[in-house]
Parts: C-alpha cells; structure tokens; sequence
C-alpha cells in the first residue's frame, strides 16, 4: 500500500533534476564584464560593433573571456576587475573617439558566469534588486493633468482649423480648465459645426450649452480618450528616461511603469545620485531656425568668420551648415511626433504635430520664407545636432507638419522618436527615494542567507532527532522545497530582494508545520496500535486535510500581501505565496516518495524510526528501532 | 524521544474565564499603549528622509546634531543603527525644503562638522506614498481578514470563523500594543510580517477546530468542554513542534538577520508566542460561549455534506 507507481517516482526525479539544473546558476556568481550599447537611437549594436569589440581588445592586448550579443549591447566577460577596468577604458577610447559627443555608452557590468549549457537552457541567477547589490531607486510620479491640459490645447488649435476649412464662423474657442468651450453666434452654426467636429475629432464628447441667442459647444474628451493620452504620456515619459539614463552608462537599468501613473527606475551600481537625478531631471530641446543659405557665408563661417546672428552646426550626415540664432520655435510648442509615410511620394516622413501658438507662429514662418530651408536641431547637453533642414515648399498651417526627404523608415522612426524623447509629455516629481551603498547591499546577501542557514540547519538537527528517519525524510523534503523555491524564482526571474530572503526563511520554518503533522498524526496511529504500513499510508492520508486547510489560511494572508502591498513587501509576498504552493508538493508528495522508497518494499515491517512512541499506561518505550 | 506524555485530557476549559480575562487585560493594555505612546511609523509611512551612514570610529552624534542644526535642518533625529559606527539620521517632510537635495545637502553638513562619514543609504518618501502605504495595509489587513472569516465559515460554520478571527486579531493588536509601548520601528516589513503570522497562527485554530469536529462526531456523551479539551491536548504536542520549529528559524534571523530584518522578526516571535497561546486557549473559549454543541454540530454537518468528509485532523 506504500509503493508509488512508477511515474511518481518519475516524476519527482524530474522535479528534483529540473529544480537542481534552475537552482545552479545561482551558485556560480557573477564574473566582471564590459557592455557596449548604443547611446542613440539612431546607432545600432550588431555583429559588426562585436567584432569591433573583439577588434579593440586584440589591439590593446587585453584577454577576455568570451563575448556575446543580445538585444542589450555587446558584453565582455573578463576574469577580474583589473582587466576589466582596462577593458572599458580601451573599449571606450575606440568607440568613443570623441568624448564630447558619445556615439555608445561602455559600461561596467556584471555577468552571471554560470556555464553555456545552463544559459541555453534558460537557467539563469536571479537578479538581485537594490538593497542586495546597491544602487538608486527612484519612484517618479507623471502628472496626467498636465498631459490632458497639453492635448486640449492642441486640440482647440484643431477646432479652429476645421472649422475655418468648414467656413464656420465662431466666437471664439478656449480652454477651461479641462474643457473647451467654443461660441457660437446662432444655432445653425452651432448645429454644423457639432457634425464636423464629432467627424473629424472622435475622441471629443460634444455637448450643448448657453442659449439660443448665445449658443454654446463644450468639448470635453472622452474618458477611453483621457485614458489613452495618459497612457501615451507615460510611454513617452519611459522613452526619454530611457534614452537619458543611457548617458549615465548603466548596465541594467530597470525603467518601469507602476501602476497607472508611476514610473519606478532602478540604477544598479549606479552611487551619485545628485548625477542621475539631474539627468532624470533634465531636458532635451527640439529648436526650429531658419538656415542662412546667401552665397559665400558658410565658407566664411567655416574659416572661422561666420556673419552676425549665425552659427555653423553639422547635419545628421555630417556637412556643416550655417544656421541663423534666432529660434523660430523650441520642442515646447511639439504635442507629438509620429513616423509615418508621405502621402503623394510615400516616402518615409515625420508627422510632427504643434500646439495652438505653435501652428500660429510656424504657419507665419513658412508664408514668409517658401523657397528657403529650415533647420530642425535637437540640443542635448548644450550641444546641437541638425536632425533634417527641408526647403519650405509652401505655407503650412494647421500645426501638422511633415518632415520627409532622403529618409528610410528606419530613419523615419529614429528620428520620430528622438524628436518625442527630447522633451517629457507631462511633468515628472520623484516621491521616493533609495540610495543603497555597495557594502550593505553584499551585508545584507550575507545576513539573509546566515539566518536561512541557521534556521535550516537548527530546524533539521531537531527533526531528525525527535523523529529519526521521517526526521531525515522531513527535512530532505524541506531541502526539496528549498530546492523548488529558489528553481521558481530563478526560472521567473524574480529579483530577489531582502525581504523576499526573509520570505524563504519564514517560509521554510512553516513548512515544516505539515512534516509535523504527517509524523504526529502516524505517530498516533501507530500508538492506537495499527501496522507500521497502515500507520503510514493513514497518517499520510488523513494529515493531507489539515495540510491543506492550514495552508489556504496562510494563503489569503499572502495573496492580500501580493495586492495590497508595493516595493519591499510586494517581494515577500511574491515569495511566500510561491513558497506555500512549493511546500505542499514537497512536504507530501516528495517525502512520502522517501517514505515509500524506504519502507515501502518491506512487506513484513515490524517497526520505524520514528522516534520513541510513549503510550499512556505503559511505562517502555515501543515501537523504536 | 517525546515530549508530551499526557495521560488524561488537560481540563482547559475549566480555566476558560481566567484565559479570557488575561487576553481581555492584554488587549486593553495593548490599546492604551496604542493610544496614548502611538505606533512609531518608519519613514515609509510618514513619508520624509531615512540616511544611513557609516564612521570608521564609534560617530560622535553630538556633533552631528550640531552640524545639522547649523545647516538648517530641524525636528530631526539621530541616532546609533546597529553598531556604535553606523547612524541613522531621520528628516520629516518639509514643503519648503527641496526634497530632492536633503540626501546631498546632509552629507555635506557632515562633511564639514563631523568628517569621515560614508554614506550607506538614503531613503526619500514623498507625503502620497506614505498616505497610500497606509491605506494599502489598512486594506490588506481588511482583506485577509474577510478572506479568513469566509472560508473558515465555508470550512466549519460561522462560530468558529468568528472566534478564530476575533482571537487573532487579538493577537495583531497585541503585537502591535508590543511596538506601541517600546516605541519600536514600525515599518512595512513589520506590517508583512504581522499579516503573515495572522494567516499562520489562523491555522492554529483550524487544527484545533478540525479536531473539535472530529470529536463531536465519533465520541458520544461528552460534554462540550470535555470535547475542547480533548481537542486541545491531543494536539497540544504538534502545536507546540511547528510554533518551536518555525520560531528557531525566526530566532536564527532575529540572531542573524541584522538590524533591517530585526523588527521582522521580533514582530513574528510575539505573533508566535501569542498565537499559540490565543489561537488554542482564546479561540475555544470563544467557541464555547457562543454555544457550540453537538446537536448543532451534527445538522451542520447534514448541511455541507462532504465538504467535511475531508476535514482530516492531527
């Protein structure tokens, strides 16, 4: 009654063996390494930049450990810091040559130096979050009112325009607050004008207001549209960190969006945070100005005597071009920037859209100079960049402007989303902050698994004497739960945060709350005088009840955990919840395996070791081995 | 080896007032610290600065009291963390003050007063994140508080889940009546940690109730505190080994764990030890009043057929 078939005992091999390869990866720690990853989206990191790697280090005489390519950058594994250091500075002279204006971001990095087999197999450590390695974390919260104030008023330039092209006439479009009002003088044209704008503007909810010798029309948007905007809003926001914090040379940077309005970014490593947040903070700037093509003035701004007003940038290609120092328009008055396609020459375009005062000032500006070229710069960190100088070919109104001509739709999209990243969607505030220094962070590796060590090791001096052999049975099934714990976590690639250690250790301490159980309960069968193969196969069965039941409780205690908690406790309950579900495989299904496998053959089984039983009335111990 | 070799039942129950009156005494206790002493909420929760930093000799806290009082700062504190090496420095939340510059601007106050300090950590909460905190733990509680109630309800019926959840939730205000009256830190691993023991020390109850259930059904002729009692010794012996087993593994952090897991697991050894105890002597008390009996138990059992054939027991 106490042998497995076959396929349960395969199939907890398979669990066991499956849990080994995940849990492995972890014990090989990390080896140093050298990253190289684009600092612009223009530039891209394939097979040609690997074997630049590979090119540098060769000539400067460094050995490395292996390189490979992944969506991330190049990585270059060294065997220690040393080399690693010289690495970087070697890398970084060659791909850098200009340190004014980097082309790539060299990083020092940490690799998992665990063997190839085990990362074809997709095991990998787990990453550790902030308080075990060190670094900044940053919670940043969007202002979504800002967003929405941003579109409606791009939107009552919209207004305006649809309705000129209708030949409407209105009394006047404004925004207030979070709605646009637009007047009307009598109600036909109210009427008219509600049937273009709901045509042209879906995202619009129109209703009536003022009355009939003053008739009025409130737009306000749509709430799927509000939803949608703020969405947007946040994905912006993350592309412009991203594109930021590339500059600071992080390895791994973690940029992510929590909940519906916040953004959570974590620089492993990363020490100075007066650095990372004036770069967090900072702003990229679209500038429009007009070029000064006259004859003669660029040869003389490039011999170093450039004309009054002018100064002489380099296009994206490279050619140098005098541009005037008035600005025409800056990147505040963009409301979007999208890649799209020319729609006479389908030629690969950006679709920019302009604000109200935007539309206004861009239109006067192209009347005024058709024929002549304009120059859209991208200023970063105080140094400009000619992303395209198109010819005006005709007046632009409307605020939607299109920038096409000798680009590709890689292009096209680059230049897209540079022109969106230089500025933030909606304003950002940090609301949380957490500098965790490289010592405590390896402090705190140390101590969490000290305690689970500990524990785990008084837990299982105690079992195995108070129980003997379904002691040791008991707490293989604990190692066994250990062992699928750390495999999960691993496979999911959960970052394992302090409290989360703390969650495997309490969670170990509770889990053998059900080998207690099973060992109590066949303890008491025995004591009413059942066969050791009867006591067993009962004990077992009748503790799988309670087992249950008592881990449902500590459950709902931890799903609670998973919903309501964020950050640190978020972690804990990630890994309790986890846990419990481990422990119960483990603590009833592997230790019986164990169990079986030991007494399970023996059909004439007299006694196990399952320590002295005491029954009442009897003064000898029985039932010991 | 056995530890427990009890010939007859412990009478328990005959002792049922005294044990409500102790739990009665602690609870009230625990809500006069909660009230007049207050929790001493981490950073976290009030939202502010949290700077940790560390001196190669034993830091001269005067001194660094002096040099941020002279650059400005006010209401804050300082402390040792730990070590007589590493401090801890608490800011509140100022409007006026730029928050995003205290970090860098208390270090420099140190560097000019008291040098050689290196800085460890730095934790920056904002007033909304606190509030949400707050909230959130508030709602967690609620949540597996009502998540507890409806399946011990839906497992046993409605007397039981009752007594188990007023029990221990006698034992989350003790626990935090403990943190109230030594004014220590109470942060969000705390709170973790107090509904985790909650959803442990429930299951306590569960064991005990499972029994209870048991016994009604196969003993006739024993009275309702016969029935608690036998209940509660025959398993008496494995809620004394799992609480013990889990309790060296949170000793082992409590010795190990340093200062960050060190409330952690302080919170827990007090939800251990007061879970057994009102989990086994306050819940079946509680059972007992509200007029459990055999009768009632057997039409109960009609009723959810099946659900209780499963209901296996220690």
């Amino acid at each position: 009654m106490n042998r497995y078939p076959l396929w349960k005992y395969i199939t907890i091999a398979v669990a066991l063996v499956m849990g080994f390869v995940y849990t492995l990866p972890n014990f090989f720690g990390e080896s140093p390494a050298v990253q190289v990853s684009s600092a612009k989206a223009t530039i891209k990191v394939d097979e040609k930049a690997k074997a630049r790697v590979e090119d540098s280090l060769k000539a400067a005489g460094i050995t490395h450990d292996g390189i490979q390519l992944d969506f991330n950058g190049v990585k270059t594994r060294f065997k220690d810091t040393d080399t690693q250091l010289k690495a970087k500075d070697a890398l970084e002279k060659a791909f850098n040559p200009d340190a004014a204006d980097p082309q790539y971001v060299v990083a020092l990095n940490l690799l998992a130096a665990s063997p190839q087999w085990l990362t074809s197999l997709h095991a990998l450590p787990m990453y550790l979050g902030l308080d075990l390695r060190g670094g900044v974390h940053f919670l940043l919260q969007v202002d979504m009112k800002g967003a929405l104030t941003k579109r409606l008023d791009s939107t009552s330039a919209d207004l305006r325009t649809v309705m000129r092209d209708k030949n409407l006439r209105h009394g006047g479009v404004n925004r207030e607050g979070e709605r646009i009002v637009i007047k009307f003088r009598d109600a036909e044209t109210q009427n008219k004008a509600r049937i273009a704008i709901s045509d042209s503007q879906p995202d619009l909810l129109l209703t009536d207001a003022g009355d009939a010798a003053e008739p009025r029309l409130i737009a306000t948007l749509k709430p799927q549209a509000q939803q949608k905007i703020g969405e947007f809003a946040l994905k912006q926001n993350i592309t412009t960190l991203h594109n930021r914090i590339n500059e600071l040379g992080v390895a791994e940077p973690v940029i992510q969006q929590q909940g519906a309005d916040r953004i959570v970014v974590q620089l492993p490593g990363v020490q100075d945070t007066a650095k990372a947040k004036d770069i967090l903070g900072r702003t990229a700037t679209l500038e429009i100005r007009m070029v000064d093509d006259s004859t003669g003035a660029l040869d003389a701004a490039l011999a170093g005597n450039p004309p009054f007003g002018t100064e002489v940038y380099n296009e994206r290609g490279g050619q140098p071009l005098l541009v005037k120092k008035q600005v025409v328009l800056t990147g505040d008055r963009l409301t979007d920037a999208q890649p799209g396609f020319d729609n006479q020459t389908q030629e690969a375009a950006v679709h920019l859209t302009l604000d109200a005062a935007g539309a206004r000032i861009f239109k006067d500006i192209t009347r005024e100079n058709v024929g002549k070229r304009m120059a859209i710069l991208l200023i970063e960190k105080g140094k400009g960049e000619v992303v395209t100088a198109p010819v005006i070919r005709t007046e632009i109104g409307g605020g939607r402007v299109q920038i096409s001509g000798r680009m590709t739709t890689t292009e096209a999209n680059d230049t897209a989303l540079l022109l969106r990243a230089g500025s933030l969607a909606a304003p950002m505030e940090i609301i949380e902050e957490r500098t965790i220094g490289p010592s405590l962070g390896a402090e705190n590796i140390q101590k969490g698994f000290h305690s689970t060590m500990w524990g785990f090791a008084a837990i299982a001096v105690f079992m195995i004497i108070y129980y003997q052999m379904f002691g040791v049975v008991s707490v293989l099934a604990l190692a066994s739960n250990l062992l699928f714990l750390v495999a999960i976590l691993s496979l999911l690639q959960a970052t394992l945060t302090l409290p989360g250690i703390a969650a495997i250790a309490l969670t170990l301490g509770m889990a053998i709350d059900a080998n207690v159980l099973i060992n109590e309960r066949v303890r008491e069968e025995l004591r009413a005088g059942m066969p050791p193969q009867a006591a067993i196969s009962e004990g077992y069965e009748r503790a799988f009840g309670t087992i249950l039941d008592s881990n449902i409780t500590t459950l709902i205690a931890g799903l609670a955990l998973l919903i309501f908690g964020s950050g640190p406790v978020r972690g804990f309950a990630v890994v309790h919840c986890l846990g419990i579900l481990t422990s119960i495989f483990s603590s009833v299904v592997v230790s019986r395996g164990l169990v079986n496998l030991i007494y399970g053959r023996q059909k004439k089984l007299t006694k196990v070791a399952i320590g002295q039983l005491w029954k009442p009335g009897a003064t000898t111990a029985a039932g010991q081995k | 080896m056995e530890f427990f070799r009890i010939h007859k039942d412990i009478p328990f129950m005959r002792h049922a007032l005294k044990f409500n009156v102790i739990s009665l005494l602690t609870f009230i206790l625990a809500v006069v610290f909660l009230f007049t002493k207050g929790l001493h909420l981490s950073v976290e929760f009030t939202g502010g600065t949290l700077i940790e930093t560390h001196y190669e000799q034993a830091a001269d806290l005067e001194k660094i009291r002096g040099a941020l009082g002279k650059s400005g700062f006010s209401d804050f504190s300082v402390q040792n963390f730990g070590s007589s090496q590493d401090v801890m420095i608490r800011l509140p939340l100022k409007s006026e003050q730029n928050t995003n510059q205290i970090g860098e601007s208390v270090m420099k106050a140190l560097e000019a007063e008291a040098p050689g300090s290196q800085l460890r950590r730095v934790e920056f909460v904002g007033p909304q994140v606190g509030k949400e905190l707050a909230e959130n733990g508030a709602m967690a509680l609620l949540l597996v508080v009502i998540g507890i109630v409806i399946y011990l309800a839906f497992r046993f019926e409605w007397r039981f889940s009752v007594s188990a959840i007023i029990a221990n939730l006698h034992d989350v205000v003790i626990i935090l009546g403990f943190f109230a009256f030594f004014q220590w830190e109470f942060s969000l691993s705390v709170l973790a940690a107090v509904l985790a023991v909650l959803g442990y020390s429930v299951n306590e109850s569960v064991v005990v109730f499972d029994r209870v259930r048991e016994t009604f059904k196969k003993v006739r002729g024993l009275s309702t505190p016969e029935v608690l009692d036998h209940a509660i010794t025959s398993t008496i012996s494995r809620t004394i080994i799992t609480h013990g087993c889990t309790q060296l593994m949170v000793l082992s952090m409590l010795i190990f764990g340093g200062e960050t897991l060190h409330y952690f697991a302080m919170a827990l050894t007090i939800g251990i030890c007061f879970g057994i105890y009102s989990s086994v002597l306050v819940a079946s008390p509680l059972v007992m009043w509200l007029g459990v009996s055999r009768e009632q138990f057997i039409k109960v059992k009609k009723v959810v057929e099946g659900a209780n054939e499963d209901g296996a027991v220690v």
